[in-house]
């Protein structure tokens, strides 16, 4: 059980011992990784059936949910963080389900694909035609990811809510880092993590 | 059941046991019963360490015949065979597991059949009203006399699911995991509502005799024959009832009579029908009770969170796409208040077309479920 540059990027973010609730946790991988080297307690929200299977079979506690009903079953603060590895994009009110997410956690953890980073400006500014890449392999018209966004937009989203940025880092499709991304990462980056919080 | 061609996954035949208690039982009633009995079935062997027991909790028309079969004469195995033997999703193999019947019903644990010690005539309508928490004590003092300190797993459906919320409110200590399927924290006004047809369809019935119809040939049959008609309604689901049925007819053409017509309408008179041969009419009263009756909120200022408070097991909640009489909504408020109160519990929603009775099916995922979820527990306990 290997983790992902990106989820190994969140799991060195999370305290030991904290309680985490992962939206969209797929097979449970991070949630277990998190259990079991950090003691952190909590559960898994998926949707996908095979997956479930595939999250009681590592002991991760998880709840079938469909995210785009947002988080009303938890109260404030009930957990210390609330991560989302790759979801973000697919979700259909993006905006609100990061505002549940600050509600429900006291942080929050998203990472998604960049569709800012300079493969993807290239293939619509030159090709013409909507970016495909190992990150982002579907067609138009088959994509789950109907909410892409760039580091701006996301930022700006942020910053529209009064949502304080406490991390940022980006890697490539291979989950790698590199000194370019962390000085251009809305050109560079691949996929984006960010750790953050709503202040009041 | 023909000999030779026993299926290699089943248990095989199965003798029931009957355990004895001398003692008396308070009841949540305030009613006492002195002395019962309790019959049950047991399938596999119970390891050294006693950590291997699973219960199963039966449902309203359920017993403790779960799995295998009685006489090599038997058409029908148990009623959860498809999911308990050897290399099942209940593996009879790792795990010890223990069915026992309920009192108050009809199949050999102390109920409105049994003598009344005080009469020497059949309790009748006069044996005292139980609750699901008078069972899940009863079943506790099954565990003591089999020596078994801790279950490993309690699983129910329906009715079985309240039992297991109730060992795991009652009993904290004595259980570590439960799976709860298609259950419901309680009753709705509509589900009270259908019991209360049932139970009028039955005590309306001019051979009832206010439950004193023992002593005579005429039993009310016709009354049970509608409430188990009208339960079996709401087992099954809109869509699994057309895709059976549709609107076909017994004879091609219409007759313009009151007889059988359609062929739901001969299925469901053979479904009652058949049910009042194997079912005691003043039982079925009384289970409809403990359905209505349980509600563990109402003693925690109507909170089902704080309700669960104690409990320690794991859980995890299943339940069914079509079931309409304890919907996916119902499982939903089961898994609020656990999350709310903290505890550990998986919850997933099965796609399933048969309605409540879901429960009962062998379908793949919902199967594949119950085994991954029963590894990780025998893994736990290092049975192999």
């Amino acid at each position: 059980m290997s983790l992902r540059t990106d989820q190994s990027l969140i799991a060195e973010w999370v305290k030991p011992g904290s309680r985490v609730l992962d939206l969209g946790c797929g097979d449970g991988t991070l949630m277990a990784h998190l259990q079991e080297q950090q003691e952190v307690k909590g559960y898994g929200l998926e949707i996908d059936e095979e997956n479930i299977v595939q999250c009681i079979h590592k002991g991760v506690d998880v709840i079938q949910t469909d995210l785009d009903k947002g988080l009303s079953e938890f109260k404030k603060d009930t957990f210390d963080y609330v991560i989302m590895t790759q979801t973000l994009q697919a979700i259909r009110y993006p905006d609100k389900l990061l505002k549940e997410m600050t509600r429900v956690g006291r942080e929050a953890i998203v990472t998604f694909p960049n569709m800012g980073h300079w493969k993807n400006r290239i293939q619509l500014a030159l090709a013409g035609h909507m970016p495909k890449s190992k990150t982002l392999p579907y067609e138009w018209y088959n994509t789950p990811n109907i909410h892409l966004c760039t580091l701006t937009d996301f930022e700006n989203l942020c910053g529209a809510n009064n949502i304080e940025i406490l991390d940022r880092a980006t890697v490539d499709h291979e989950h790698q880092s590199s000194l370019g991304m962390k000085l251009f990462p809305n050109l560079l980056g691949e996929i984006a993590i960010y750790r953050f919080r709503q202040n009041d | 059941m023909q000999e030779g061609t026993r299926p290699v996954d089943n248990v095989g035949l199965v003798e029931p046991k009957t355990a004895h208690f001398s003692e008396s039982l308070a009841l949540a009633s305030g009613s006492e019963l002195h002395g019962f009995d309790i019959v049950y079935e047991t399938y596999g062997e119970l390891n050294k360490e006693r950590s291997n027991a699973i219960l199963i909790c039966h449902a309203l028309s359920g017993d403790h015949h779960v799995a295998g079969y009685h006489t090599p004469q038997d058409k029908k195995p148990g009623w959860w065979d498809n999911a308990i033997g050897p290399n099942k999703a209940i593996d009879t193999n790792r795990f010890f597991v223990v069915s026992p019947n309920n009192i108050g019903g009809c199949s050999g644990s102390t109920g409105p059949l049994t003598k009344n010690p005080e009469t020497n005539k059949p309790y009748g309508p006069d044996f005292p009203l139980v609750t699901v928490e008078d069972w899940v004590k009863t079943q506790a003092m099954l565990a003591d006399q089999l020596g078994i300190d801790v279950w490993a797993v309690i699983i129910g459906g329906s009715l079985g699911g309240m039992q297991c919320l109730e060992w795991s409110i009652a009993y904290p200590d004595r259980l570590k995991h439960t799976f709860v399927i298609a259950a419901a924290p309680k009753l709705s006004t509509q589900n009270i509502a259908f019991n209360e047809v049932a139970r009028q369809a039955i005590r309306s019935d001019q051979n009832f005799n206010e439950g004193h119809y023992y002593e005579t040939d005429d039993k009310p049959e016709l009354g049970l024959m509608l409430a188990r008609m009208l339960g079996h309604i709401t087992y099954l689901s809109d869509d699994a009832l057309d895709e059976k049925f549709g609107r076909e007819l017994r004879d091609g053409k219409l007759k313009f009579g009151y007889d059988a017509e359609f062929q739901i309408e001969s299925y469901l008179r053979h479904q009652g029908r058949s049910f009042v041969g194997r079912f005691d009419a003043n039982s079925y009263l009384l289970l409809t009770k403990v359905l209505d009756y349980f509600d563990p909120a109402s003693d925690a200022g109507g909170s089902l969170a704080k309700a669960m408070a104690p409990a320690t097991a794991e859980f995890l909640v299943i339940s069914f796409s079509s079931d309409w009489r304890f919907s996916p909504e119902r499982s939903q408020e089961i898994v609020s208040a656990l999350l709310d109160a903290d505890k550990s519990v998986s919850y997933i929603e099965i796609q399933s077309k048969q309605g409540h009775d879901s429960f009962l099916m062998p379908i793949p995922r919902y199967h594949q479920v119950l085994s991954t979820a029963l590894d990780r527990i025998a893994e736990g306990l290092g049975i192999s």
